[in-house]
């Protein structure tokens, strides 16, 4: 139990939270990267849904997509990107999570979309409807549920991967962790993990705080 | 430029900038100034060494390094083998407990979810110190993260079998046990084994970050590329990674399909309410880990 002793130390060391390499900038990154992240693959991904659920068509790929990218390893794609011309660094990192974010935010999407009740949909296109409006106004607002899921799951996702871009020269919390393991500091090596562990545990908390909001809000006004 | 020098130099005489001796900042092939207009930087022509020219793909990587692909190939089988096996194990009573104490199976499935939360360089950072730099430290984070998985399907297929079946079989003489594994586990067979399946790809993947502590069976090569730039190692790594994911997941499919003959019976509507392939609940909470 020394190790968590020493994990403890770390984290109250003030040295340890300043500076280039300390929390608050490692921190920052993190932060920053996720939401720079999660806000592409939301505006690649959501359209997409959008439209393909409207649609209705393109359920196998909207659907594969997810077991495709469960398959592929995010280390790899990530070290791949770094030996190619793109080189190691922010662009090979943003590419390598913003691919392995659209999945979630895709399937999500879809399946909220089909799985509105048709019968509403049908109403709406009997109450003369264009197709934008039964789109924005009828199923968008039913899908919500599920499409707040899918960008929950991109996010706290897009945390955790974006911990592995320390393996190839990336910023954010992660490089705490592969710092400690340089120095061989399993006091510093632990002390980061828990602030990994924490971060992604406050982002699934907020969105899951955003949901149950989201969720209380009156539907009627949306389609009378 | 007529005699562009790139070209003209039979093939077989790969040069390499600075490897001649020469006048410092002159090629000693051209004999140009180096930066001076008109020079072509020497270009690697094809020397029949993919290695020593680093190509993403090559074949003669396969014959020099044969031994050390399949030995991490090896290592990648038993660690998921033995993460999933353990994972299945833990998670059926897990699951039975669940589905017998509601509160119970919300802490369960609450605890699963916020292990599943936490990134899997973290995780195996945070067991390194007690495990070690070990394949123990590797297959515990690879179980705690198919728990998740496994324990939601499990239970979402008990609980989809129907009351009627149970209480014929109750009224025909069945204890709990026999209930249980001839009655409820065949019925609920479908939604598990699709649980397995979710969770054996997912940890196919994941074992690769068991590289940062030394175990990551085909991680270890993408690891070491990361210093080495050793292309070929990292794709081939890669790519064997995916290939495993896919064989594995058509392995379990067909497992699935010998256990459950009756799924596969004609075209018939099915009677029982199964909970087939990865329902979207299960998609929508895996592949949080990363």
């Amino acid at each position: 139990m020394t190790v968590l002793g020493d994990a403890w130390d770390w984290l109250a060391d003030g040295a340890n939270w300043s500076g280039e390499s300390g929390v608050w900038n490692r921190l920052s990154e993190h932060v920053v990267l996720t939401v720079v992240c999660v806000l592409i693959s939301v505006a690649i991904a959501l359209p997409i849904a959008l439209w393909l659920g409207h649609l209705g068509r393109g359920g196998a790929l909207a659907i594969n997509i997810s077991n495709i990218g469960r398959a592929v390893p995010t280390f790899a794609v990530l070290v791949l990107l770094g030996l190619s011309p793109i080189g190691m660094g922010d662009t090979a990192t943003i590419i390598a999570l913003v691919l392995f974010a659209i999945p979630p935010v895709l399937t999500n999407a879809y399946v909220g979309m089909r799985g509105v009740d048709r019968d509403v949909v049908e109403a709406s296109r009997g109450m003369g409807m264009t197709g934008g409006q039964m789109l924005f106004r009828v199923e968008l607002p039913l899908a919500l549920p599920l499409i707040m899921t899918g960008i929950r799951t991109c996010a706290v996702q897009v945390v955790a991967t974006a911990t592995l871009a320390a393996l190839v020269a990336g910023g954010g919390l992660g490089r705490i962790v592969t710092a400690g393991f340089d120095l061989q500091d399993n006091g510093q090596v632990v002390a980061g993990a828990f602030l990994v562990a924490a971060l992604a545990l406050v982002v699934e908390g907020l969105f899951a705080l955003v949901q149950r909001f989201t969720a209380r809000t009156p539907r009627g006004g949306v389609t009378s | 430029m007529s005699g562009d020098p790139s070209v003209s130099r039979p093939p077989g005489e790969a040069t390499y900038p600075g490897t001649l001796a020469g006048t410092p900042g002159v090629s000693a092939v051209t004999g140009m100034r180096v930066g001076a207009p008109g020079y072509c930087p020497p270009v690697i022509v094809a020397s029949g060494d993919c290695l020593k020219r680093n190509s993403w793909v090559c074949g003669k990587y396969f014959d020099e390094y044969s031994g050390e692909i399949t030995t991490a190939l090896r290592e990648h089988v038993y660690l998921t083998v033995v993460s999933v096996v353990i994972g299945v194990l833990v998670a059926f009573p897990m699951a039975l407990a669940a589905r017998r104490w509601r509160p119970a199976g919300s802490v369960l499935l609450g605890s699963t979810t916020i292990l599943y939360t936490i990134p899997s360089l973290a995780m195996f950072a945070i067991l390194q110190p007690f495990t070690g730099l070990t394949e123990t430290t590797v297959i515990i984070g690879l179980v705690l993260y198919s728990l998740t998985i496994l324990v939601r399907n499990m239970l979402a297929g008990l609980r989809a079998v129907p009351p009627d079946v149970v209480e014929a079989a109750k009224g025909m003489g069945y204890g709990p046990g026999r209930l249980l594994f001839q009655v409820e586990l065949p019925l609920a067979l479908p939604a598990i084994m699709a649980g397995v399946r979710v969770a054996t790809v997912s940890t196919v993947a994941l074992t690769t970050v068991g590289a940062i502590v030394g175990s990551g069976g085909l991680g270890n090569l993408i690891y070491s590329g990361i210093d080495t730039l050793f292309k070929a190692q990292v794709l081939t790594a890669s790519v064997l990674c995916v290939a495993l994911a896919i064989v594995a997941d058509l392995l379990l499919l067909g497992v699935q399909r010998l256990l459950t003959p009756w799924e596969r019976a004609g075209g018939r509507k099915r009677r029982l309410p199964f909970v087939s392939a990865p329902t979207a609940e299960v998609d929508t909470r895996a592949g949080a880990a990363a």
